[in-house]
This record gives structure tokens, C-alpha cells and sequence, in this order.
């Protein structure tokens, strides 16, 4: 493989860079004793301190992991059901309608997404608070596994299929011994996409959410309409530390497993 | 593959696709057809053709479009370059970490950013300008939507750069043809399914965002996205809101044929 060019490697420090000032610029102020986002102080630790003792905005940001872990779990096993059944439809036209229906939900814009769940569930008259967002989350992250694990079904060689089956096993074996393990790399990038939708979702949220519920998106968003509060910017600080391990855990997870893959090729 | 598996876990799809994909449009459909007192009446569509309403949609489709072509313009050479480094799936996932960090700290970081005290104005004034309040105009709105969506284009690009069997590549550039040639030839009509599904990810967002143009635009740009969240939960008048969510539908679905890809149903 070539190396890259020194061009190309400043373009990507640059790109890191960009990508990545806003969140240490964040964090950086986090520390600053003094009340805002430009000249800097002293260095403090108050801000973190004041996040712990918010009683109100630590059960927002637990509200919010709830609802991200809990809705891409459903969200992941109904995907994937689908995934497999839209592959084992026959009729091309019926399965293109449903592929077509499961692009609407990915292309449509969250504010459409939001209003319209807005008006279903107040005619189904279930109440706005924490079922409504749980509900939403699971609704816009099913499309998201469908299309992650998709692929990965129709690149399987079908005589694999045929094997185990052909070796005496069920329906169900087939699905849990060789589909799913098949296609596992897809199911956890379904999964991982939909927590991140989940978590960056502001707008869907926004206009499901009651008085009583709140996630962290909607209550930053009432935050930065008024002002700024350092509070935020060190919430910023954990958020960033606790992604970075959960990315770090993701990748080490993954990683294990190939050379035992490689083992069993080799 | 032919049907070989049970249609069983198809029936919770079904399901959702029913309840949450066909019935929210639907309703929002019969809705754009309701006045504020719930009687029937077109007059929302008359009021959708008013030039108020007009302009509203063009400015939001430039707004979009601008924002698709500056995000697609860093993201596919991040993609393309991130493909030739040594861990690039490491790389990948550095890229990703920051879409992770709640989209609204991020725009909150910007209102810090371009702020009259910001860092920004504080290196212009190194150079001797004035400072000057860079929130709230077109080139902050467009700035933070580009950095916002860079991750998402990328991850598309990314995959179908990675598929891409590097030896057609090679084969290209020892049939002679020049870098450009075998980028304009080779690679991308075979990432163009990744560019456009990165193109899907952002321009229909753009195109209905309501949280930065509020939170860096100010009250500058008005957009799509904005009126309807006006409509919903400022003036309480969903008939309107569903007016222009079924137009942003329509907008929608054409932007979809244009870019969809024709599932080749399976090409086993």
C-alpha cells in the first residue's frame, strides 16, 4: 500500500483538528472560575462539582442513557428481524416497497419525524413523557439497523444456508447457529449507529417530550437559548471521557475477535 | 437468496412500518387539510403559495444545498485519504467520536466560538480587525451545519471507498491512465453509491433544520425546519405546520428518486 502523501496527512490534521476544537474548546472552559467562554481565570474544578450536586440534570442525563441504550436494543432486534424477512421475500416488488417504506423513515427530516409522532400519539392518546420518547427513539433507529445489517445478508452465500439445512437444521437453528453469527459485525453497527442517533437526537425529541421529561439535548438547548453555563461545558467534559472509553471498549472488542477468526482460517 | 427462512420476523416489521411509517404520513396529510378549529379547508395550501412562504423554501433549498456541497467537498477526501492510512479503522472511529458528543454541545461550543469575546475574534484582532459578531450571520450557519454533518457523509464514503478492490486501481493506473483519470474513471463511479447515500444523510436535514438555525442563525434565516416547529409548538397551528411538512415530504421524496439507488433486488 502507498503512504500517504505529506498533503494528504496535513489535510486529515487539519480535518482532526476541526473536528475536535469545538469539544476541547468546551472542555477547556470547563476549568475557567470565571463565568464564561472567553478569558480565562483560574483553573477550578466547581463546574464539575456543581454538575454532581444538579439533582435535576443528572436524572436528565440518566433519563437520556435509559432511553438511547434501552430504544437501540429494540431497535437493533426488530432491525434485524426485519432485515432477515425483507431478504427472504420472494416477490421483488413487494420487497422493494418495503425497502422504499424503510428509506422514508432515514430521508425524512426529524421535524417531520417529530410532528407528525406528535400528532399520532396524541390521537392514540398516549401521554408525552418518557413512553413517547422511548417509542420515537425505537421508530427512527429501526431503518438504521435494517440498512447496517442488510448488506452483510446479502453478501452471505446462500449454499450456507443450504448446508445447514441440508445437515438436519431447523428453521431456528438456521436463523440463531449460522445467520446471526454471519451477520453479527452488521448487527453491532446497527447497534452502535442507533445509540448514536439516539443520543444526538434533538429534534424528534423536542417535540415529543412533555413538561415532565427531558432529555439532554432539549435541555441544553433551553440552556443555550438564554445564556451560557459553565455547568454545561463541564458536562461536556465527562461526556467526552465517558465516549472515549466506550469507543475504546468497542474497538479492543472488536479487535479481539479477528485473530481468532484468522486463527480458525489459517 | 431464495425463501428459505420462516416470514416470522417479518411480522414486527410489518408492524412498524404500518404504525410509524404509512399512518404518520397519512396523518399529517389529513392535518394539512384541518384549520386551527379542525374544519376542513384548502386554505393552508393557498397559504403555502403566498410568496412569504414561497421564498422560505427556496432560501431553505440554497441554505441546503450550500451545505451539501461544502460537507461533501472536505468529507470525500477525509474518506479517501482516512482509507490509505495504516489503522484505518481506528482512524474511522477517532472520525466518529466527535459525531458521538451531543449535536447540541457542539453547537453550543460555536455560540462561544464565533461570540464577540470568541477565540476567532480574538486571533482577528491579533491581525488587527475589528472584532465583529460572526454569530448570527450566513457563514456561521453554514459553518457549524457542514461541521456537523462532516462525520455522516464520511462513514458512507468511507464503507464504499473500503469495498473498493484496490486492484482495479492498479490496474487502471498500469493501463496508463493519469491519477485524475483513474479517479475520475475508476474510483468514483464506483463510490457513487456512497456519495449519494452520504448526499441522503445531509441534504434532507439541511434542508429541515431548526436547532442551529435557531441556536447560530438568530432570527436571520429562517428555514423549512423552523416554520414548522413555529407552527407546532409556538402558534399552535398544526394545519399550517402539516401544510409545509407534507410539501418537505414532497421535496423529499424527489430528492429520494434522484439519489436512490435502484435496489438491484439481491444480485446473487
Amino acid at each position: 500500500m502507498k503512504k500517504l502523501s505529506t498533503p494528504a496527512k496535513i489535510y486529515l490534521i487539519v480535518v482532526f483538528i476541526i473536528l475536535y476544537a469545538p469539544i476541547f474548546y468546551l472542555i477547556y472552559y470547563s476549568f475557567n472560575s470565571g463565568g464564561s467562554m472567553h478569558d480565562f481565570e483560574s483553573f477550578t474544578l466547581e463546574h464539575y462539582k456543581a454538575v454532581f450536586e444538579d439533582s435535576r440534570l443528572l436524572v436528565i442525563l440518566i433519563n437520556t442513557i435509559i432511553v438511547a441504550l434501552l430504544s437501540s436494543l429494540i431497535a437493533t432486534i426488530l432491525g434485524t428481524l426485519g432485515a432477515i424477512g425483507i431478504v427472504s421475500i420472494k416477490n421483488r416488488k413487494m420487497r422493494n416497497t418495503l425497502l422504499s417504506l424503510n428509506n422514508i423513515m432515514i430521508v425524512s427530516p426529524d421535524v417531520v419525524i417529530g410532528a407528525s409522532f406528535l400528532i399520532l400519539f396524541t390521537m392514540i392518546g398516549i401521554k408525552l413523557g418518557f413512553t413517547s420518547v422511548l417509542i420515537s427513539h425505537v421508530a427512527f433507529s429501526i431503518p438504521i439497523v435494517v440498512l447496517m445489517v442488510l448488506p452483510k445478508l446479502l453478501e452471505m452465500n446462500p449454499n450456507l444456508i443450504d448446508a445447514a439445512q441440508d445437515l438436519g437444521a431447523t428453521k431456528r437453528e438456521v436463523l440463531t447457529r449460522v445467520i446471526v453469527p454471519y451477520i453479527q459485525p452488521g448487527i453491532l453497527a446497527g447497534f452502535f449507529m442507533a445509540l448514536t442517533y439516539s443520543l444526538d437526537d434533538f429534534a424528534v425529541t423536542f417535540f415529543v417530550t412533555g413538561n415532565g421529561f427531558s432529555t439532554l439535548s432539549v435541555e441544553i438547548y433551553s440552556i443555550a437559548r438564554v445564556g451560557i453555563s459553565l455547568t454545561i461545558n463541564a458536562l461536556s467534559g465527562l461526556i467526552f471521557i465517558v465516549t472515549v472509553l466506550i469507543v475504546i471498549g468497542y474497538y479492543f472488542v472488536t479487535h479481539r475477535t479477528r485473530p481468532a477468526n484468522g486463527g480458525v482460517n489459517q | 437468496m431464495r425463501n428459505r427462512v420462516a416470514k416470522g420476523p417479518l411480522i414486527p416489521y410489518i408492524f412498524w412500518i404500518v404504525f410509524f411509517v404509512i399512518a404518520p404520513i397519512l396523518l399529517v396529510v389529513y392535518y394539512s387539510m384541518l384549520d386551527l378549529y379542525g374544519n376542513f379547508t384548502l386554505d393552508n395550501y393557498k397559504n403555502f403559495f403566498t410568496p412569504v412562504y414561497l421564498k422560505m423554501t427556496v432560501t431553505s433549498f440554497w441554505y441546503a444545498i450550500l451545505i451539501t456541497f461544502f460537507t461533501l467537498l472536505v468529507s470525500y477526501p477525509t474518506a479517501y485519504f482516512l482509507t490509505k492510512t495504516k489503522h484505518k479503522h481506528l482512524w474511522l472511529m477517532l472520525i466518529i467520536i466527535p459525531s458521538w458528543i451531543n449535536l447540541l454541545l457542539k453547537t453550543y461550543a460555536f455560540i462561544g466560538i464565533f461570540g464577540l469575546y470568541g477565540p476567532i475574534n480574538a486571533v482577528a484582532s491579533v491581525f488587527g480587525i475589528e472584532p465583529q459578531q460572526i454569530l448570527f450571520t450566513d457563514f456561521s450557519f453554514i459553518f457549524v451545519a457542514v461541521y456537523i454533518f462532516i462525520p455522516f457523509m464520511i462513514i458512507p464514503i468511507f464503507n464504499s471507498l473500503d469495498k473498493l478492490n484496490p486492484t482495479l486501481v492498479d490496474a487502471a493506473r498500469d493501463l496508463g491512465a493519469s491519477p485524475f483519470t483513474t479517479f475520475r474513471r475508476v474510483i468514483w463511479p464506483l463510490t457513487i453509491e456512497g456519495v449519494k447515500s452520504g448526499i441522503q444523510v445531509t441534504f434532507i436535514p439541511a434542508l429541515s433544520l431548526f436547532m442551529i438555525t435557531r441556536l447560530i442563525a438568530g432570527n436571520q434565516v429562517i428555514t423549512l425546519g423552523t416554520a414548522i416547529e413555529q407552527q407546532f409548538l409556538v402558534a399552535q397551528n398544526w394545519g399550517m405546520g402539516s401544510t409545509i411538512a407534507v410539501f418537505l415530504v414532497l421535496i423529499m421524496l424527489a430528492s429520494m428518486l434522484l439519489t436512490g439507488r435502484r435496489a438491484k433486488g439481491g444480485r446473487v
